[in-house]
């Protein structure tokens, strides 16, 4: 089957030629139309429409957004808050970083409705320090937006209120979990909270109600308001509505940005057909489908069972090719969709190699607040650079997996399972090329091969 | 019938045992009610949680019910309500209680948690304990053997980090065997509330430490060392000195104000080696100053007094209370003689002072000794039993400045004998030229001024060397015991006392605590009901409302808040 | 510390953002680095001082970041990412031939004071890999030979100052 046709309503206008991110183009593109609107309208309105849509966070949980909103505590009397998660560290996902420096007012636009629909009065667009020029252009189309009247006092005429300051971090992944990041913008180290108490919806900044939601969420939320939660559930398929960017990378002739209604396209559509296939000589390997946490994906394995389709169960059988990109799909089969970020190796890729890359990057990210995540990451980074560097013993294969099962649903905060689930996954599925490393290294490595660590 | 749970109390099952605990309780605190230990690091009752450490894990579920009537959902098979557990651990820490909780402690999922974080924190660990002074204290080494793995998997490099660092001039910091659970750098923040310590770096490699230029020196320290789990912060006094394990525990309270903090001595073969705080949740909670601590090195000090003296010759004991006998038969004048008491006595010192006022018709008086409270556990009133002088009638006014109003009648020739019982007059005020005027019979265990001018000495015990009471600024009366056995030469308080009452009256009063206290019930209304060994080790609050109107010197400190001025009271 | 009066005025200004004055922290850590080029000694005390906070609240901040650094570093910082989708596509061969270039090491200034090199972690422009930021800027699918052409950028640029 062929892929179908992107369908971009969040990357309309990215990588359109002559299309600039100031206020001016984006008006004239129909840009604040939607908030204009949206003020006039009851904020419990909006929050409906967004509990209609059935949209899902972007920011790797795939939380409903309506649920989260409804979440919120607002008996408390306390101010809520809104944080865009802008920090976008998860490797192997780029989509709102093209968001914010190439049509940052929409995101401004999504943003706004957000915070009216929720009273908010004000929000902070938390971005990652490495991303100085998005600073500044969100800055600039902050101030072009206040000074249009669309953020700042009394917006639109309407008496509503609501600032934005843009905070920016300083290189650390961790700022991406929502109460991390709630830490460092409290001037703190990025330490997680424990859930309970500090649910952000009950506890969040500053011990205020606040909500936290992902670039690409708030952009959702704005196409939302505007066409309205009906028309958008109608989009992708029932339980994975709107649509999905991939952010593919990795061994395909054409990695990059690609955004599909969500559930689609499949793997092999998504690999083969839209990024070009595998590079000139070489084959799929391997594919991690969600960001580097991800439980990674054998190609030639096969995946069956039963899945719900309408009111049916149906049995299904298939190769990761043949698996749709959607939150559900991918669950079923003990991966996730994640952030959308597609990791695609090769068969020049040594997994105990790509292991060890990915085990150095969570040790180095780990906060270093609990026992199993800040000491088993490490270890498991130990063990692999070990392989590569040092000694390889066959023993090691089970020595990884036993250290990494002893970390996910033990930490305070999800980092446990991001740090674990690659080890896990890796030795499952290539446990043979884990046992048989300390021969395989000794001998010539393929043609096109890169070092790893 | 069971009787239904008041409403503040949830029941709730731990291990199949079903108990009824105060809402608010987490699982630790309920399970440590049934004698359920679980094992935990970072959680420490009196600072904030933050559940790091992940060893507290616990299995957790709750009663099932339909989720759309509530009704409760029925297990078949036990013909109990159905248990939803949750499929992964919990934290006990900060898991609160809820009705109908369930909770396993030692089921299969628990113990592999455990066992997997013990096996983490121990790969970076020095392994050091045949050294470490923590060895017997320490909560790592006392796990590792229920929950550690035995052997090592871990065949890479140990982290390294700076040993031996000098956090302060008491605490010694080994980075190496610190686990990372935060209780110091919480205790510096919430308790002391002097920021000096945190992490530096991040994950694995995250040190503590002390900022460059500050040091850890605030009065507190010290309970750092106490509440670290591991043997990272170590006293640098009591460093390898001693292995616990050979130590006697004694139950005493620190002297050093009213407050009143109760705390442990720990001694052997006669000399003690530390003091550290005794948990009294209405009194210092799990605390104490570095200042208590070092109190007992006073009673090996090259001052003591260890002779007893008549006119400064060495004598017995029974001939030297026949030399006060004398003294007193010679002035029996009323108001010949004053005894000045001491807000340092304990109570049972204190009523046979009042006793052997009484029979001299002496007038009676406290020494003062108010400095700056410390809003924690150290007081304005540095004496720590004034309140047991106004209980038993020794006084009836607070020790207000200087013993002027003495000196003044010492002028006049009206006082002729003064009996010092635990304070030197000349540090209280007394001038040499008036100390000259009267005959001292000198009672204490530390040679001073009084001492050297007195006609009669006779040494007495310090605090470690004595059972007694003593009533805090709560008007708590609290318990504290002997931990060694007094010098050769010093005779206990109470027997000396008894001795001169019976030499000034002829009346015999025991000198043994417990049937002493019988007479004082007998005779303090306050204290009618009790006796010393029924005492709380925690103490009992007597009534304060006789003494409402004294202006107590007292600030607030932990748990103690001045009763409000009237005045304030009136306009809030 | 000697800041410049923009610099001063902007954390006044950045202060004014947060309802409490600690969450400037991160703002004020950039402001200062920008400044001055890296943190000082005494930034810690002097961030204390301004946001009622005590030394170590900062110290503990700035070695969390690895973007803060409490040592000078070369002119210009060449920063390589490290993680999989770049190593991948030949990340480390980048890095390497940035390290030969400037003859020196990661992490380390380099003998002729112009560059200070080092591996960052996923810069999420993994489309693009392998990718390096130098400064600000950010430069896509640097590969070896494009590596020895920004640095012969960086050194033309030296010589013109
Ligand atoms: C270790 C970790 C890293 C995360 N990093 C990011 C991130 O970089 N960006 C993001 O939007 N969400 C990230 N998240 C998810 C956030 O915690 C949070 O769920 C999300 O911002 C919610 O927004 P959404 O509901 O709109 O997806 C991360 C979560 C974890 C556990
Ligand atoms: S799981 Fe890891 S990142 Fe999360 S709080 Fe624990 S140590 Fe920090
Ligand atoms: S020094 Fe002790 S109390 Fe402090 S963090 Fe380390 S282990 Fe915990
Ligand atoms: S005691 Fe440390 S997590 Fe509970
Ligand atoms: S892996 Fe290099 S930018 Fe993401």
């Amino acid at each position: 089957m062929p892929a179908p046709a992107q369908r971009r309503i969040i990357f309309q206008h990215i990588d359109e030629p002559g299309y600039t991110n100031d206020i001016g183009c984006y008006v004239r593109n129909g840009g604040y139309e939607v908030l204009k609107k949206a003020v006039g309208r009851k904020p419990e309105e909006l929050i409906d429409e967004v509990k209609k849509s059935g949209l899902r966070g972007r920011g790797g949980a795939g939380f409903p957004c309506g649920v989260k909103w409804g979440l919120v505590d607002r008996k408390s009397g306390k101010p809520i808050y809104l944080i865009v998660n802008a920090d976008e560290s998860e490797p192997g996902t780029f989509k709102d970083r093209y968001i914010m420096h190439q049509d940052p007012h929409q995101l401004i636009e999504g943003t706004m409705i957000s915070c009216f629909a929720n009273n908010v009065k004000q929000a902070y667009i938390y971005i990652r320090g490495e991303m100085p020029h998005g600073a500044r252009i969100l800055e600039k189309a902050i101030a072009e937006a206040r000074a249009a009247n669309f953020v700042g006092p009394n917006i639109l005429g309407t008496g509503y209120s609501c600032e934005i300051f843009v905070h920016r971090g300083a290189g650390a992944y961790i700022c991406g979990e929502e109460t991390g990041l709630i830490e460092s913008l409290e001037g703190k180290r990025a330490n997680p909270r424990i859930k309970p108490p500090y649910f952000p919806a009950v506890l969040g900044l500053y011990q205020c109600p606040t909500i936290v939601n992902n670039v690409e969420t708030l952009c959702h939320v704005k196409y939302i308001a505007e066409h309205g939660g009906e028309a958008y559930s109608k989009i992708g398929t029932p339980g994975n509505t709107g649509t999905r960017i991939f952010c593919v990378s990795g061994h395909v002739q054409r990695p990059g940005y690609y955004e599909f209604p969500a559930g689609t396209i499949t793997m092999g559509q998504l690999l083969n057909e839209v990024c070009g296939g595998p590079l000139p000589g070489r084959t799929f390997k391997a594919v991690i489908p969600g960001g580097s946490s991800a439980k990674i994906l054998r190609f030639g394995e096969r995946f069956k069972g039963k899945r719900k389709v309408g009111a049916e169960m149906l049995d299904y059988d298939w190769g990761v090719e043949d698996v749709p990109m959607d939150f559900d799909s991918l669950g079923m089969i003990g991966t996730m969709g994640g952030s959308g970020g597609v990791i695609v190796m090769d068969d020049t890729v040594n997994m105990v190699e790509a292991l060890a890359n990915i085990n150095a990057f969570y040790s180095h990210e780990s906060c270093g607040q609990c026992t199993p995540c800040r000491e088993g990451s490490l270890w498991m980074k130990k063990i692999s650079s070990r392989m590569v560097h040092g000694l390889a013993r066959p023993e090691d294969a089970a020595l990884l997996k036993s250290v990494a099962d002893q970390i996910p649903g033990r930490t305070i905060c999800a980092f446990g399972e991001a740090c674990s689930w690659p080890t896990q996954s890796f030795i499952a599925k290539f446990g043979d090329e884990f046992k048989q490393y300390s021969e395989t290294k000794k001998t010539a490595k393929p043609e096109g091969a890169h070092e790893l660590v | 019938m069971i009787a239904p749970a008041k409403p503040d109390l949830v029941t709730v099952n731990i291990d199949g045992k079903e108990i009824a605990v105060p809402k608010g309780t987490n699982v630790i605190e309920a399970a440590r009610l049934v004698n359920v230990d679980v094992p935990h690091y970072c959680y420490h009752p009196k600072l904030s949680i933050v559940g790091n450490c992940r060893m507290c894990l616990i299995e957790m579920g709750m009663p099932a019910v339909d989720p759309s009537t509530k009704a409760a959902i029925m297990d078949p098979a036990t013909g109990k309500q159905k248990i939803n557990w949750i499929p992964r651990p919990q934290i006990g820490c900060g898991t609160n209680v809820s009705p109908g909780l369930h909770v396993k402690t030692l089921s299969p999922m628990v113990k592999d948690a455990r066992e997997g974080v013990m096996e983490f924190l121990l790969i970076n660990h020095p392994l050091d304990c045949p050294i470490c002074d923590q060895a017997g204290e320490c909560k790592l080494q006392e796990q590792a053997t229920g929950y550690g793995r035995g052997y090592s998997r871990f065949i890479e490099q140990k982290n390294v980090k700076p040993k031996r660092t000098q956090l302060g001039p008491r605490v010694t910091l080994d980075d190496e065997r610190c686990i990372l659970c935060s209780r110091c750098i919480r205790f510096s923040k919430e308790i002391v509330k002097d920021d000096v310590l945190g992490f530096v770096d991040r994950g694995s490699y995250s040190t503590l430490t002390c900022y460059p230029g500050k040091k850890l020196e605030n009065n507190y320290s010290l309970n750092t060392v106490d509440i670290c789990p591991v043997g990272a912060l170590t006293s640098s006094d009591f460093r390898f000195k001693m292995r616990v394990w050979f130590l006697k525990q004694t139950n005493a309270i620190d002297t050093e104000s009213s407050v009143g903090a109760n705390t442990v001595v720990w001694s052997r073969e006669g000399v003690i080696y530390r003091i550290t705080p005794r948990r009294n949740d209405d009194v210092n909670d799990t605390w104490l100053a570095d200042s208590a601590r070092v109190l007992f090195k006073a009673v090996k000090a090259s001052d003591r007094l260890t002779a007893i003296k008549i006119n400064g010759t060495d004598g017995a004991l029974d001939v030297a209370v026949n030399a006060a006998a004398e003294l007193f038969k010679s002035n029996s004048a009323p108001g010949a003689i004053a005894v000045v008491g001491s807000g340092r006595s304990s109570v049972e010192e204190q009523f046979l002072t009042r006793k052997l006022a009484d029979a001299l018709k002496a007038s009676t008086q406290l020494v003062s000794r108010v400095g700056q409270g410390d809003q924690l556990l150290i007081s304005a009133d540095r004496n720590p039993n004034v309140r047991g002088a106004l209980v038993t009638g020794l006084i009836t006014a607070l020790p207000f400045g200087e013993l002027t109003g003495l000196g003044a009648q010492i002028d006049a020739g009206k006082v002729k004998v003064i009996v010092a019982i635990n304070e030197d007059l000349a540090a209280a005020g007394l001038t040499s030229a008036q100390l000259t005027k009267v005959s001292v019979v000198y009672l204490g265990s530390h040679f001073n001024a009084s001492s050297a001018a007195a006609k009669v000495v006779l040494p007495t015990l310090s605090p470690f060397e004595k059972s007694g009471t003593f009533v805090n600024q709560q008007f708590r009366i609290q318990k504290f015991f002997k931990a060694v056995p007094g010098p050769v030469g010093a005779t206990d308080d109470l027997m000396v006392l008894a001795k001169l009452v019976t030499a000034a009256a002829g009346l015999t009063l025991p000198a043994e605590i417990n049937a002493l206290w019988k007479v004082i019930a007998a005779e303090v209304p306050a204290l009618g009901t009790m006796a010393f060994a029924n005492l709380p080790e925690t103490g009992l609050l007597l009534d304060a409302t006789p003494f409402a109107a004294l202006p107590f010197a007292e600030g607030e400190t932990l748990h103690y808040k001045p009763a409000q001025p009237a005045v304030a009271a009136a306009t809030a | 510390m000697n800041l410049k009066p923009e610099t001063l005025s902007k954390i006044d200004e950045v202060i004014t953002h947060y309802p409490t004055k600690r969450s400037a922290m991160l703002p004020l850590l950039h402001l200062i680095q920008e400044d001055i080029g890296y943190l000082p000694e005494d930034t810690s005390e002097w961030i204390a001082a301004k946001l009622d906070l005590q030394p170590i609240n900062v110290l503990e901040v700035i070695t969390f970041y690895p973007m803060f650094r409490q040592k000078p570093i070369g002119r210009r910082h060449v920063k390589v990412c490290r993680t999989l989708s770049c190593a991948l596509l030949g990340g480390y061969k980048t890095c390497a031939a940035f390290e030969k270039e400037f003859h020196t090491h990661l992490g380390e200034v380099s003998p002729d004071g112009e560059v200070t090199v080092d591996f960052v972690e996923c810069l999420a422009s993994c489309g693009t890999a392998p990718v390096v930021m130098i400064d600000d800027e950010l430069h896509e699918k640097v590969d070896v030979a494009k590596a020895k052409q920004l640095s012969d950028q960086i050194r033309a640029e030296a010589k013109q100052r």
